[in-house]
């Protein structure tokens, strides 16, 4: 138990592996671990500039789909519209087509009818003059009595 | 076991002796054979015991400390590597929680002072004969020691040597930073100006001799109650391991008795080997830090 040159020794000694542990042990860990650190650092921010992008991505694909939902009913309005158009156009159309189909049908009729009450009148006009010619038991003389005929004629 | 030989009495000094190695009273140099060849050589002698089981266990950290440190790198760590950083971190952790100012020494300062007196307080885990009786059989005969003088104390902490050569080179380390930072003048006005101050110059000047006193006898205290507080604790406590080992010659009872007591007494160690050691720490990290601030 007595002090003695130990002390000295051991003083030395120590201050010696205070040295070492300084220089060779506690820098380079210490480093290290701060190397680690920045690096875990980073990689967390790295992770969370990678979520915000994911993020951001997610809600302009959600912007992108909105749209084309949008620009699909527009388009489908537009479509349904144009069919709608093309449908009220078409009916149009036959309306007219029919109104001029049923003014030509109707002008032919009459043309038709005309004829016919020109042929019934010139027809009318000869059984006239044949039953006129039996009754009397003689020959009328038809230039003689045309104006008349035609006359009569005219009246039917 | 020492032998039956043995006195209890010189049982216990047998194991409270360092094999110390100086110059005798009549010029011739060796080792003690007894305490009072030991005392006799006065303070030109050194205990070959603690300075060989203090340099082996520095040794030992710094070489699997700095093994680690040179393959250490950012990524993951290996097992070594893992278990060094757990220290250095909780080592790390320590000094920024007491330590404010900027000095890259206290933290290396704090694991070597960690770690190193851990290892020297774990040599008193090993059951006490082990290895006195192996360097009594074995080793002494090798270098020609008379198996009587082959004494050997494995824990360099029960040595007040080891521990006041700590504590005073870090008082030392203290007294520099303090007059490094504060300057001649700020060291001498902390030491004088305090704890008692007037505003008026003549009392003053009258309290400064009282408290240079408690200043100084404060500063003084602090290596002493460092080493001697390390020293008694582990002193102490191989002291009862002694005594227990005692009772393994008293027959099968007693024996089988202290072989309880070791066990739990061992378990208990383990607490004030630990608590020691992060006591002798943790006021190491205080001391830098009073020398480096200012009142």
């Amino acid at each position: 138990m007595n002090i003695n040159l130990t002390l000295i020794a051991e003083m030395i000694v120590f201050v010696a592996f205070v040295w070492f542990c300084k220089k060779f042990v506690w820098a380079p860990i210490i480093n290290a671990l701060h190397e680690r650190k920045t690096q875990i650092a980073d990689g967390l921010a790295a992770a969370e500039r990678g979520q915000l992008e994911h993020e951001l991505a997610e809600k302009r694909a959600v912007e992108a789909l909105k749209e084309a939902k949008q620009q699909a009913s527009e388009i489908i309005a537009k479509a349904e519209k144009r069919a709608s158009d093309i449908v009220d156009e078409s009916k149009t159309d036959a309306r007219t087509e029919g109104d001029r189909l049923l003014a030509a049908a109707k002008a032919e009729i009459d043309q038709e009818l005309q004829r016919a009450k020109e042929t019934l009148r010139a027809d009318l006009g000869a059984i006239v003059i044949s039953g006129a010619e039996k009754i009397l038991e003689r020959e009328v003389d038809a230039s003689a009595h045309d104006d008349m005929i035609k006359k009569l004629a005219a009246q039917i | 076991m020492a032998g039956d030989t043995l006195t209890s009495t010189a049982y216990i000094k047998h194991h409270l002796q360092n094999l110390t190695y100086g110059q005798h009273p009549d010029g011739s140099w060796g080792l003690a054979h007894n305490a009072a060849e030991a005392k006799a050589m006065g303070f030109w002698a050194i205990h070959v015991d603690t300075m060989f089981w203090s340099i082996l266990l520095g040794v030992i950290f710094l070489y699997f400390f700095s093994k680690a440190a040179r393959k250490a790198t950012a990524g993951v760590p290996s097992g070594l590597q893992n278990f060094v950083e757990w220290i250095v971190e909780f080592i790390d952790t320590s000094v920024r929680g007491s330590f404010s100012a900027k000095n890259d020494l206290v933290a290396p300062l704090a694991l070597t002072v960690f770690v190193w007196v851990f290892l020297m307080n774990f040599m008193d885990l090993i059951p006490v004969d082990f290895i006195p009786a192996a360097f009594e059989h074995w080793v002494a005969p090798l270098f020609g020691i008379d198996p009587h003088a082959a004494f050997m104390k494995v824990v360099p902490s029960t040595d007040p040597n080891a521990t006041f050569g700590m504590a005073i080179s870090i008082f030392l380390l203290t007294v520099y930073y303090s007059l490094k930072i504060k300057g001649v003048g700020g060291f001498t006005a902390e030491l004088t100006l305090m704890p008692f101050e007037s505003s008026n110059k003549v009392v003053q000047g009258i309290l400064i001799p009282i408290n240079f006193l408690l200043e100084f006898v404060s500063l003084i205290a602090k290596p002493i109650s460092l080493s001697l507080r390390l020293f008694g604790n582990m002193y102490a406590g191989e002291m009862i391991f002694i005594l227990i080992a005692i009772m393994f010659n008293a027959g099968l009872v007693l024996g089988v008795f202290g072989g309880f007591l070791h066990l739990g007494w061992a378990i208990f160690h383990i607490l004030i080997v630990t608590l020691q050691a992060f006591i002798f720490m943790t006021l190491t990290i205080v001391y830098m830090e009073m020398a480096h601030s200012h009142h």
